[in-house]
Protein backbone atom coordinates (compact mmCIF):
# COMPACT_ATOMS: atom_id res chain seq x y z
CA UNK A 1 0.00 0.00 0.00
CA UNK A 2 1.62 3.66 -0.88
CA UNK A 3 2.33 5.17 2.42
CA UNK A 4 -0.15 8.37 0.85
CA UNK A 5 -3.20 6.23 0.82
CA UNK A 6 -2.58 4.78 4.50
CA UNK A 7 -1.81 8.86 5.92
CA UNK A 8 -5.45 9.93 4.47
CA UNK A 9 -6.47 6.57 6.34
CA UNK A 10 -5.46 7.84 9.57
CA UNK A 11 -6.65 11.66 8.56
CA UNK A 12 -9.94 12.81 8.92
CA UNK A 13 -10.28 14.99 6.03
CA UNK A 14 -9.44 13.59 2.54
CA UNK A 15 -7.41 15.60 0.88
CA UNK A 16 -6.99 14.43 -2.05
CA UNK A 17 -8.16 16.62 -4.61
CA UNK A 18 -11.08 16.17 -6.53
CA UNK A 19 -10.96 15.62 -10.27
CA UNK A 20 -13.28 18.01 -11.15
CA UNK A 21 -15.85 19.92 -9.28
CA UNK A 22 -19.03 19.17 -7.83
CA UNK A 23 -21.14 21.15 -9.82
CA UNK A 24 -25.15 21.19 -8.69
CA UNK A 25 -27.01 24.28 -10.18
CA UNK A 26 -26.26 25.55 -13.62
CA UNK A 27 -25.54 28.98 -14.93
CA UNK A 28 -28.58 30.49 -16.24
CA UNK A 29 -26.57 30.89 -20.22
CA UNK A 30 -23.59 28.50 -21.77
CA UNK A 31 -21.70 29.58 -24.76
CA UNK A 32 -22.04 25.25 -25.50
CA UNK A 33 -24.05 22.74 -23.91
CA UNK A 34 -22.52 19.09 -24.02
CA UNK A 35 -25.17 16.29 -23.52
CA UNK A 36 -23.42 13.15 -22.52
CA UNK A 37 -20.45 13.00 -20.84
CA UNK A 38 -18.61 9.93 -21.92
CA UNK A 39 -15.27 10.14 -23.70
CA UNK A 40 -16.37 11.99 -26.19
CA UNK A 41 -18.30 14.40 -24.87
CA UNK A 42 -16.09 15.14 -22.07
CA UNK A 43 -13.16 15.92 -25.29
CA UNK A 44 -15.06 18.01 -26.72
CA UNK A 45 -14.86 20.27 -23.76
CA UNK A 46 -11.63 19.51 -23.11
CA UNK A 47 -10.78 21.38 -26.69
CA UNK A 48 -13.23 23.62 -26.73
CA UNK A 49 -11.59 25.14 -23.54
CA UNK A 50 -7.91 24.44 -25.07
CA UNK A 51 -8.47 24.82 -28.69
CA UNK A 52 -11.19 27.59 -29.00
CA UNK A 53 -10.94 29.36 -25.91
CA UNK A 54 -14.81 28.58 -25.14
CA UNK A 55 -14.69 27.68 -21.39
CA UNK A 56 -18.60 28.69 -20.55
CA UNK A 57 -19.47 25.24 -21.72
CA UNK A 58 -22.01 22.81 -19.67
CA UNK A 59 -21.74 18.81 -19.88
CA UNK A 60 -25.05 17.27 -18.73
CA UNK A 61 -24.51 13.56 -17.97
CA UNK A 62 -27.67 11.71 -17.01
CA UNK A 63 -25.62 8.91 -14.99
CA UNK A 64 -22.03 9.20 -14.02
CA UNK A 65 -19.11 10.03 -16.11
CA UNK A 66 -17.76 7.61 -18.46
CA UNK A 67 -20.89 5.23 -17.08
CA UNK A 68 -22.01 4.46 -20.66
CA UNK A 69 -19.99 3.35 -23.76
CA UNK A 70 -16.86 4.79 -22.53
CA UNK A 71 -16.84 2.24 -19.80
CA UNK A 72 -18.25 -0.89 -21.74
CA UNK A 73 -15.84 -1.29 -24.67
CA UNK A 74 -13.04 -3.74 -25.05
CA UNK A 75 -10.66 -0.31 -25.00
CA UNK A 76 -8.93 -0.99 -28.64
CA UNK A 77 -7.12 1.26 -29.97
CA UNK A 78 -6.29 0.85 -34.07
CA UNK A 79 -6.52 2.83 -37.72
CA UNK A 80 -6.24 -0.28 -39.90
CA UNK A 81 -9.07 1.03 -41.43
CA UNK A 82 -10.77 0.26 -45.28
CA UNK A 83 -11.55 3.62 -46.47
CA UNK A 84 -8.45 6.64 -46.92
CA UNK A 85 -10.89 8.81 -45.11
CA UNK A 86 -11.08 6.21 -42.21
CA UNK A 87 -7.45 5.64 -42.49
CA UNK A 88 -6.59 9.42 -42.22
CA UNK A 89 -9.45 10.17 -39.36
CA UNK A 90 -8.09 7.15 -36.82
CA UNK A 91 -4.52 7.29 -37.46
CA UNK A 92 -5.30 11.05 -35.94
CA UNK A 93 -7.05 9.31 -32.93
CA UNK A 94 -3.98 7.12 -32.44
CA UNK A 95 -1.55 9.87 -32.89
CA UNK A 96 -3.38 11.86 -29.99
CA UNK A 97 -3.69 8.63 -28.16
CA UNK A 98 0.10 8.19 -27.82
CA UNK A 99 0.67 11.55 -26.01
CA UNK A 100 -2.47 11.54 -24.18
CA UNK A 101 -1.33 10.27 -20.71
CA UNK A 102 1.05 13.52 -21.24
CA UNK A 103 -1.14 15.98 -21.85
CA UNK A 104 -3.66 15.04 -19.52
CA UNK A 105 -1.03 13.87 -16.29
CA UNK A 106 -3.34 10.80 -15.95
CA UNK A 107 -1.57 7.12 -16.26
CA UNK A 108 -4.07 5.78 -19.42
CA UNK A 109 -2.11 2.27 -19.33
CA UNK A 110 -1.75 2.93 -23.12
CA UNK A 111 0.24 -0.25 -24.22
CA UNK A 112 1.24 -0.83 -27.51
CA UNK A 113 0.46 -4.40 -28.19
CA UNK A 114 0.35 -5.13 -32.00
CA UNK A 115 -3.15 -6.09 -33.68
CA UNK A 116 -4.04 -9.07 -35.43
CA UNK A 117 -6.91 -9.56 -37.77
CA UNK A 118 -6.88 -13.26 -38.35
CA UNK A 119 -8.37 -14.35 -41.66
CA UNK A 120 -9.41 -18.12 -42.26
CA UNK A 121 -10.75 -18.01 -45.47
CA UNK A 122 -9.46 -16.57 -49.25
CA UNK A 123 -11.75 -13.80 -49.19
CA UNK A 124 -10.78 -12.91 -45.80
CA UNK A 125 -7.12 -12.76 -46.81
CA UNK A 126 -8.32 -10.27 -49.94
CA UNK A 127 -9.95 -7.90 -47.79
CA UNK A 128 -6.69 -7.67 -45.65
CA UNK A 129 -4.41 -7.00 -48.54
CA UNK A 130 -6.82 -4.15 -49.34
CA UNK A 131 -6.79 -2.91 -46.31
CA UNK A 132 -3.02 -3.31 -46.34
CA UNK A 133 -2.47 -1.44 -49.00
CA UNK A 134 -5.13 1.26 -48.07
CA UNK A 135 -3.36 1.76 -45.10
CA UNK A 136 0.16 1.56 -46.55
CA UNK A 137 -0.85 4.32 -48.98
CA UNK A 138 -1.76 6.64 -46.15
CA UNK A 139 1.15 6.17 -44.11
CA UNK A 140 -0.56 3.56 -41.67
CA UNK A 141 1.74 0.51 -40.54
CA UNK A 142 -0.13 -2.62 -41.68
CA UNK A 143 0.82 -5.54 -43.77
CA UNK A 144 -0.22 -8.96 -44.52
CA UNK A 145 1.23 -11.64 -42.45
CA UNK A 146 1.81 -15.46 -42.68
CA UNK A 147 0.70 -17.97 -39.94
CA UNK A 148 4.46 -18.58 -39.63
CA UNK A 149 4.20 -15.03 -37.84
CA UNK A 150 1.24 -15.30 -36.02
CA UNK A 151 2.44 -18.33 -34.26
CA UNK A 152 5.56 -16.88 -33.47
CA UNK A 153 3.75 -13.63 -32.58
CA UNK A 154 1.38 -15.99 -30.32
CA UNK A 155 2.27 -19.45 -30.51
CA UNK A 156 -0.39 -20.29 -27.46
CA UNK A 157 -2.53 -19.87 -30.94
CA UNK A 158 -3.95 -22.78 -32.49
CA UNK A 159 -3.35 -22.21 -36.03
CA UNK A 160 -6.30 -24.76 -37.02
CA UNK A 161 -8.59 -23.34 -34.75
CA UNK A 162 -9.66 -26.93 -33.70
CA UNK A 163 -10.02 -27.64 -37.24
CA UNK A 164 -13.05 -25.63 -37.80
CA UNK A 165 -11.65 -22.91 -39.41
CA UNK A 166 -7.56 -23.07 -40.01
CA UNK A 167 -6.14 -19.73 -40.15
CA UNK A 168 -4.48 -18.75 -43.38
CA UNK A 169 -3.15 -15.06 -42.42
CA UNK A 170 -3.63 -11.86 -40.95
CA UNK A 171 -3.73 -8.55 -41.14
CA UNK A 172 -0.84 -6.88 -38.88
CA UNK A 173 -1.26 -3.46 -37.47
CA UNK A 174 1.78 -2.41 -35.48
CA UNK A 175 -0.22 0.65 -33.38
CA UNK A 176 -3.06 -1.28 -32.28
CA UNK A 177 -2.88 -0.96 -28.37
CA UNK A 178 -5.37 -0.33 -25.29
CA UNK A 179 -5.88 2.01 -23.06
CA UNK A 180 -7.72 2.54 -19.94
CA UNK A 181 -10.65 3.54 -20.99
CA UNK A 182 -11.95 5.08 -17.82
CA UNK A 183 -9.28 7.22 -17.14
CA UNK A 184 -9.83 8.73 -20.45
CA UNK A 185 -13.16 9.93 -19.66
CA UNK A 186 -11.65 11.00 -16.25
CA UNK A 187 -8.80 12.62 -17.63
CA UNK A 188 -10.91 14.64 -20.27
CA UNK A 189 -13.41 15.83 -17.15
CA UNK A 190 -10.29 17.15 -14.97
CA UNK A 191 -8.46 18.98 -17.79
CA UNK A 192 -11.74 20.74 -19.40
CA UNK A 193 -12.91 21.14 -15.51
CA UNK A 194 -9.64 22.80 -14.96
CA UNK A 195 -10.35 25.40 -17.78
CA UNK A 196 -13.68 26.35 -16.26
CA UNK A 197 -16.03 23.77 -18.11
CA UNK A 198 -18.68 22.83 -15.73
CA UNK A 199 -19.60 18.96 -15.51
CA UNK A 200 -23.39 17.94 -14.05
CA UNK A 201 -23.23 14.80 -13.22
CA UNK A 202 -27.11 12.86 -12.93
CA UNK A 203 -28.42 15.82 -15.05
CA UNK A 204 -30.81 14.35 -17.68
CA UNK A 205 -31.90 16.30 -20.73
CA UNK A 206 -35.87 16.07 -20.78
CA UNK A 207 -36.16 18.13 -24.07
CA UNK A 208 -34.70 20.71 -26.19
CA UNK A 209 -35.96 24.02 -27.19
CA UNK A 210 -36.05 24.08 -30.51
CA UNK A 211 -37.78 27.56 -32.68
CA UNK A 212 -37.62 28.73 -36.00
CA UNK A 213 -35.37 25.71 -36.93
CA UNK A 214 -32.80 26.82 -33.97
CA UNK A 215 -31.89 25.37 -30.61
CA UNK A 216 -32.43 28.23 -27.78
CA UNK A 217 -31.89 25.94 -24.78
CA UNK A 218 -32.35 22.61 -22.90
CA UNK A 219 -34.75 21.28 -20.86
CA UNK A 220 -33.43 19.55 -17.87
CA UNK A 221 -33.97 18.02 -14.19
CA UNK A 222 -32.01 20.87 -12.79
CA UNK A 223 -33.76 23.72 -14.82
CA UNK A 224 -33.50 25.46 -18.20
CA UNK A 225 -30.59 26.25 -19.78
CA UNK A 226 -30.16 28.77 -22.86
CA UNK A 227 -27.82 27.85 -25.06
CA UNK A 228 -27.15 28.50 -28.75
CA UNK A 229 -25.25 25.44 -29.12
CA UNK A 230 -26.14 21.73 -28.44
CA UNK A 231 -23.66 18.82 -28.94
CA UNK A 232 -25.34 15.33 -28.49
CA UNK A 233 -22.87 12.82 -27.79
CA UNK A 234 -24.82 10.24 -26.44
CA UNK A 235 -24.09 6.67 -28.44
CA UNK A 236 -27.13 4.45 -27.96
CA UNK A 237 -29.24 7.45 -26.58
CA UNK A 238 -29.06 9.36 -29.73
CA UNK A 239 -32.21 8.37 -31.46
CA UNK A 240 -34.20 9.86 -28.14
CA UNK A 241 -32.37 12.82 -28.26
CA UNK A 242 -32.92 13.06 -31.93
CA UNK A 243 -36.65 12.91 -31.30
CA UNK A 244 -36.33 15.80 -28.95
CA UNK A 245 -35.59 18.03 -32.05
CA UNK A 246 -37.77 15.92 -34.83
CA UNK A 247 -34.80 14.73 -36.59
CA UNK A 248 -34.46 11.56 -38.46
CA UNK A 249 -31.46 9.57 -38.66
CA UNK A 250 -30.36 5.65 -40.13
CA UNK A 251 -29.10 5.01 -36.68
CA UNK A 252 -30.45 1.97 -35.60
CA UNK A 253 -29.63 0.25 -31.58
CA UNK A 254 -28.23 -2.62 -30.58
CA UNK A 255 -26.42 -4.19 -27.51
CA UNK A 256 -23.55 -5.05 -27.96
CA UNK A 257 -21.96 -7.92 -25.32
CA UNK A 258 -18.27 -8.34 -23.83
CA UNK A 259 -16.76 -9.88 -20.76
CA UNK A 260 -13.91 -11.16 -18.89
CA UNK A 261 -12.16 -14.05 -18.06
CA UNK A 262 -10.81 -14.22 -14.16
CA UNK A 263 -6.89 -13.02 -14.33
CA UNK A 264 -3.82 -15.21 -15.36
CA UNK A 265 -0.45 -14.56 -15.53
CA UNK A 266 0.83 -12.45 -18.79
CA UNK A 267 0.64 -14.49 -21.65
CA UNK A 268 -1.01 -12.87 -24.49
CA UNK A 269 0.69 -9.27 -25.38
CA UNK A 270 -1.19 -9.26 -28.61
CA UNK A 271 -4.72 -7.96 -29.73
CA UNK A 272 -6.22 -10.70 -31.65
CA UNK A 273 -9.41 -10.52 -33.94
CA UNK A 274 -11.18 -12.79 -35.97
CA UNK A 275 -14.57 -12.06 -37.89
CA UNK A 276 -15.13 -15.40 -39.03
CA UNK A 277 -15.10 -16.57 -35.24
CA UNK A 278 -16.96 -13.46 -33.90
CA UNK A 279 -14.06 -12.67 -31.50
CA UNK A 280 -11.59 -10.22 -30.05
CA UNK A 281 -9.72 -10.37 -27.21
CA UNK A 282 -6.53 -9.30 -25.31
CA UNK A 283 -5.25 -9.64 -21.75
CA UNK A 284 -5.59 -6.16 -19.79
CA UNK A 285 -2.97 -5.11 -17.35
CA UNK A 286 -4.49 -6.62 -14.47
CA UNK A 287 -4.07 -10.17 -16.19
CA UNK A 288 -7.88 -10.62 -17.27
CA UNK A 289 -8.70 -11.86 -20.77
CA UNK A 290 -10.73 -9.43 -21.97
CA UNK A 291 -13.39 -10.53 -24.61
CA UNK A 292 -16.26 -9.12 -26.92
CA UNK A 293 -18.09 -10.67 -29.89
CA UNK A 294 -20.78 -9.35 -32.60
CA UNK A 295 -23.47 -7.43 -32.19
CA UNK A 296 -26.95 -9.17 -30.72
CA UNK A 297 -29.24 -9.81 -33.91
CA UNK A 298 -31.68 -7.18 -33.57
CA UNK A 299 -32.97 -4.09 -32.35
CA UNK A 300 -33.47 -3.62 -28.44
CA UNK A 301 -32.43 -0.71 -26.09
CA UNK A 302 -31.38 -2.64 -23.35
CA UNK A 303 -27.98 -3.18 -21.54
CA UNK A 304 -29.02 -6.78 -20.19
CA UNK A 305 -26.75 -9.53 -20.99
CA UNK A 306 -27.63 -13.13 -22.19
CA UNK A 307 -26.65 -16.48 -21.64
CA UNK A 308 -26.13 -16.77 -25.58
CA UNK A 309 -23.41 -15.04 -26.32
CA UNK A 310 -21.09 -15.97 -23.10
CA UNK A 311 -21.82 -19.89 -24.57
CA UNK A 312 -20.98 -18.49 -28.32
CA UNK A 313 -17.88 -16.72 -27.66
CA UNK A 314 -16.23 -19.00 -25.16
CA UNK A 315 -16.65 -21.56 -27.77
CA UNK A 316 -14.73 -19.84 -30.16
CA UNK A 317 -12.04 -19.03 -27.76
CA UNK A 318 -11.72 -22.59 -26.67
CA UNK A 319 -11.15 -23.29 -30.56
CA UNK A 320 -8.49 -20.78 -30.73
CA UNK A 321 -7.07 -21.19 -27.56
CA UNK A 322 -8.00 -24.69 -26.41
CA UNK A 323 -6.11 -24.44 -22.74
CA UNK A 324 -8.66 -21.69 -21.49
CA UNK A 325 -11.35 -24.01 -21.74
CA UNK A 326 -11.08 -24.32 -17.89
CA UNK A 327 -10.42 -20.57 -17.58
CA UNK A 328 -13.95 -19.12 -15.58
CA UNK A 329 -15.79 -15.78 -16.67
CA UNK A 330 -16.05 -13.70 -14.01
CA UNK A 331 -18.18 -10.69 -15.61
CA UNK A 332 -20.16 -9.95 -18.55
CA UNK A 333 -21.59 -6.72 -19.71
CA UNK A 334 -23.52 -4.77 -22.28
CA UNK A 335 -23.60 -1.35 -23.82
CA UNK A 336 -25.89 -0.12 -26.59
CA UNK A 337 -24.52 0.32 -30.10
CA UNK A 338 -25.87 3.06 -32.44
CA UNK A 339 -25.03 1.45 -35.50
CA UNK A 340 -25.21 2.75 -38.89
CA UNK A 341 -25.48 1.31 -42.38
CA UNK A 342 -22.19 2.00 -43.36
CA UNK A 343 -20.02 1.43 -40.31
CA UNK A 344 -18.93 4.98 -40.09
CA UNK A 345 -19.82 7.20 -37.62
CA UNK A 346 -22.44 10.45 -38.60
CA UNK A 347 -20.63 13.42 -36.80
CA UNK A 348 -20.73 17.51 -38.06
CA UNK A 349 -23.53 20.03 -38.47
CA UNK A 350 -27.25 18.95 -38.96
CA UNK A 351 -30.38 20.88 -40.48
CA UNK A 352 -31.14 22.07 -37.17
CA UNK A 353 -29.10 25.25 -36.83
CA UNK A 354 -26.66 25.16 -33.31
CA UNK A 355 -27.65 21.01 -33.07
CA UNK A 356 -24.44 19.06 -33.50
CA UNK A 357 -24.09 15.58 -33.60
CA UNK A 358 -21.36 13.02 -32.81
CA UNK A 359 -22.70 9.69 -33.38
CA UNK A 360 -23.35 6.74 -34.96
CA UNK A 361 -20.29 5.23 -33.26
CA UNK A 362 -21.90 1.50 -33.36
CA UNK A 363 -19.21 -1.07 -32.22
CA UNK A 364 -15.79 1.38 -33.15
CA UNK A 365 -15.89 4.72 -30.66
CA UNK A 366 -13.47 3.94 -28.03
CA UNK A 367 -10.40 4.64 -30.32
CA UNK A 368 -11.70 8.08 -31.82
CA UNK A 369 -12.76 9.26 -28.47
CA UNK A 370 -9.42 12.21 -29.05
CA UNK A 371 -10.04 13.16 -32.76
CA UNK A 372 -13.71 12.84 -31.96
CA UNK A 373 -13.57 15.13 -29.24
CA UNK A 374 -10.89 17.56 -31.48
CA UNK A 375 -13.15 17.70 -34.57
CA UNK A 376 -16.37 18.14 -33.03
CA UNK A 377 -14.83 21.14 -31.02
CA UNK A 378 -13.58 23.05 -34.11
CA UNK A 379 -16.72 21.94 -36.23
CA UNK A 380 -18.78 23.77 -32.85
CA UNK A 381 -16.45 26.52 -32.62
CA UNK A 382 -16.39 27.40 -36.10
CA UNK A 383 -19.75 26.46 -37.22
CA UNK A 384 -18.46 24.48 -39.63
CA UNK A 385 -17.69 21.03 -40.04
CA UNK A 386 -13.60 19.96 -39.45
CA UNK A 387 -12.09 18.57 -42.76
CA UNK A 388 -11.07 14.99 -41.22
CA UNK A 389 -15.48 14.71 -40.77
CA UNK A 390 -16.50 15.82 -44.14
CA UNK A 391 -17.13 12.19 -45.04
CA UNK A 392 -19.24 11.72 -41.74
CA UNK A 393 -21.78 14.07 -42.11
CA UNK A 394 -25.46 13.43 -41.84
CA UNK A 395 -26.45 14.14 -45.42
CA UNK A 396 -24.31 11.73 -46.90
CA UNK A 397 -27.22 8.90 -46.37
CA UNK A 398 -29.62 11.73 -49.06
CA UNK A 399 -26.51 12.89 -50.95
CA UNK A 400 -26.20 8.55 -51.62
CA UNK A 401 -22.45 8.73 -50.87
CA UNK A 402 -21.83 6.27 -47.89
CA UNK A 403 -18.53 5.60 -46.62
CA UNK A 404 -18.48 1.67 -46.87
CA UNK A 405 -15.92 0.46 -43.64
CA UNK A 406 -18.29 -2.34 -43.00
CA UNK A 407 -15.18 -4.45 -44.38
CA UNK A 408 -12.92 -2.84 -41.38
CA UNK A 409 -15.17 -3.54 -38.82
CA UNK A 410 -14.49 -6.31 -36.40
CA UNK A 411 -16.72 -8.43 -36.27
CA UNK A 412 -20.05 -6.78 -37.23
CA UNK A 413 -20.68 -8.43 -40.36
CA UNK B 1 -36.88 -12.91 -26.14
CA UNK B 2 -36.40 -16.89 -26.40
CA UNK B 3 -39.13 -17.35 -28.50
CA UNK B 4 -41.03 -16.10 -31.11
CA UNK B 5 -44.37 -16.90 -33.10
CA UNK B 6 -44.50 -17.59 -36.62
CA UNK B 7 -47.42 -17.16 -38.17
CA UNK B 8 -47.53 -20.13 -40.13
CA UNK B 9 -44.81 -22.54 -37.79
CA UNK B 10 -45.95 -21.53 -34.54
CA UNK B 11 -43.75 -21.21 -31.60
CA UNK B 12 -39.64 -21.91 -32.38
CA UNK B 13 -36.41 -20.42 -30.87
CA UNK B 14 -35.71 -17.29 -31.88
CA UNK B 15 -32.36 -18.40 -32.92
CA UNK B 16 -34.52 -19.76 -36.05
CA UNK B 17 -35.17 -15.97 -37.03
CA UNK B 18 -33.69 -13.07 -38.54
CA UNK B 19 -34.35 -9.70 -37.70
CA UNK B 20 -35.39 -7.82 -41.11
CA UNK B 21 -35.80 -4.22 -39.62
CA UNK B 22 -38.61 -1.58 -38.84
CA UNK B 23 -41.72 -1.61 -41.56
CA UNK B 24 -41.56 0.85 -43.92
CA UNK B 25 -44.45 2.26 -46.18
CA UNK B 26 -42.54 1.86 -49.59
CA UNK B 27 -43.11 4.77 -51.95
CA UNK B 28 -43.39 4.30 -55.63
CA UNK B 29 -40.35 4.50 -57.21
CA UNK B 30 -41.09 5.91 -60.52
CA UNK B 31 -42.83 8.79 -58.98
CA UNK B 32 -40.31 9.34 -55.45
CA UNK B 33 -37.80 12.08 -55.40
CA UNK B 34 -34.44 11.01 -54.67
CA UNK B 35 -34.37 12.69 -50.94
CA UNK B 36 -38.20 10.68 -50.53
CA UNK B 37 -36.38 7.47 -51.51
CA UNK B 38 -33.68 8.61 -48.83
CA UNK B 39 -35.90 9.29 -46.05
CA UNK B 40 -37.76 5.64 -46.79
CA UNK B 41 -34.43 3.77 -47.11
CA UNK B 42 -32.11 5.29 -44.27
CA UNK B 43 -34.14 7.86 -42.20
CA UNK B 44 -36.75 6.83 -38.73
CA UNK B 45 -37.15 7.91 -35.37
CA UNK B 46 -35.63 4.76 -33.89
CA UNK B 47 -36.02 5.83 -30.45
CA UNK B 48 -37.49 2.79 -28.11
CA UNK B 49 -41.44 1.72 -28.26
CA UNK B 50 -43.82 -0.58 -29.87
CA UNK B 51 -42.67 -1.07 -33.51
CA UNK B 52 -43.82 -3.08 -36.74
CA UNK B 53 -41.21 -5.24 -37.98
CA UNK B 54 -40.19 -7.16 -40.54
CA UNK B 55 -39.13 -10.47 -39.47
CA UNK B 56 -37.87 -13.99 -41.02
CA UNK B 57 -38.16 -17.56 -40.24
CA UNK B 58 -35.22 -19.19 -41.10
CA UNK B 59 -35.92 -22.80 -41.75
CA UNK B 60 -39.33 -22.23 -43.79
CA UNK B 61 -38.43 -18.90 -45.57
CA UNK B 62 -41.21 -16.92 -44.13
CA UNK B 63 -41.30 -13.32 -43.83
CA UNK B 64 -43.46 -11.74 -41.52
CA UNK B 65 -44.52 -8.81 -38.94
CA UNK B 66 -43.86 -8.33 -35.77
CA UNK B 67 -45.33 -5.91 -33.57
CA UNK B 68 -42.50 -5.77 -30.75
CA UNK B 69 -41.90 -3.20 -28.25
CA UNK B 70 -37.53 -2.53 -28.36
CA UNK B 71 -37.64 -0.74 -24.85
CA UNK B 72 -38.50 -4.10 -23.14
CA UNK B 73 -38.39 -7.01 -25.87
CA UNK B 74 -42.41 -8.12 -25.95
CA UNK B 75 -43.73 -9.12 -28.69
CA UNK B 76 -47.71 -7.90 -28.96
CA UNK B 77 -48.55 -9.36 -32.43
CA UNK B 78 -46.99 -11.63 -35.52
CA UNK B 79 -48.85 -11.98 -38.41
CA UNK B 80 -48.40 -12.45 -42.00
CA UNK B 81 -48.14 -9.04 -44.44
CA UNK B 82 -51.72 -8.28 -45.24
CA UNK B 83 -53.35 -10.01 -42.46
CA UNK B 84 -53.15 -7.34 -39.84
CA UNK B 85 -55.46 -8.82 -36.79
CA UNK B 86 -58.71 -6.70 -36.30
CA UNK B 87 -57.13 -5.74 -32.20
CA UNK B 88 -53.71 -5.03 -33.29
CA UNK B 89 -52.92 -1.13 -32.04
CA UNK B 90 -50.26 -0.03 -34.28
Amino acid sequence: MPLRLLKYALNREYKEPRFFRDCQTPKETYDAVIIGGGGHGLAAAYYLAKDHGITNVAVLEKGYIGGGNTGRNTTIVRSNYLTPDGVNFYDASVKLFEGLSEELDINLFYSNRGHFTLAHTESAMRTMRWRAEVNKHVGVKSRVVGTDEISMACPQLDISCSGKAPIQGALYHEPGSIARHDAVAWGYARGADSQGVEIFQNTEVQSIDVRDGKVHGVQTNRGYIKTGKVLSAVAGFTPRICKMVGLQTPIVIHPLQACVTEPMKPWLDTILVSGSLHVYVSQSSRGELVMGASLDPYEFHSTRSTFDFVEGLTSHIADMFPFLSNVKVVRQWAGMADMTPDFAPIMGKTPIEGFYLDAGWGTWGFKATPISGKTMAATMANDKAHDLIHSFRLSRFEDYELTGEKGAASVGH
Amino acid sequence: MKLLNCPINGVRPVSEFIFGGEFREMPDPSKATDSDWAAYVFYRDNAPGVKKEWWFHSPSGTWFIAERNTATDEVLATYLFGKKPAESTV
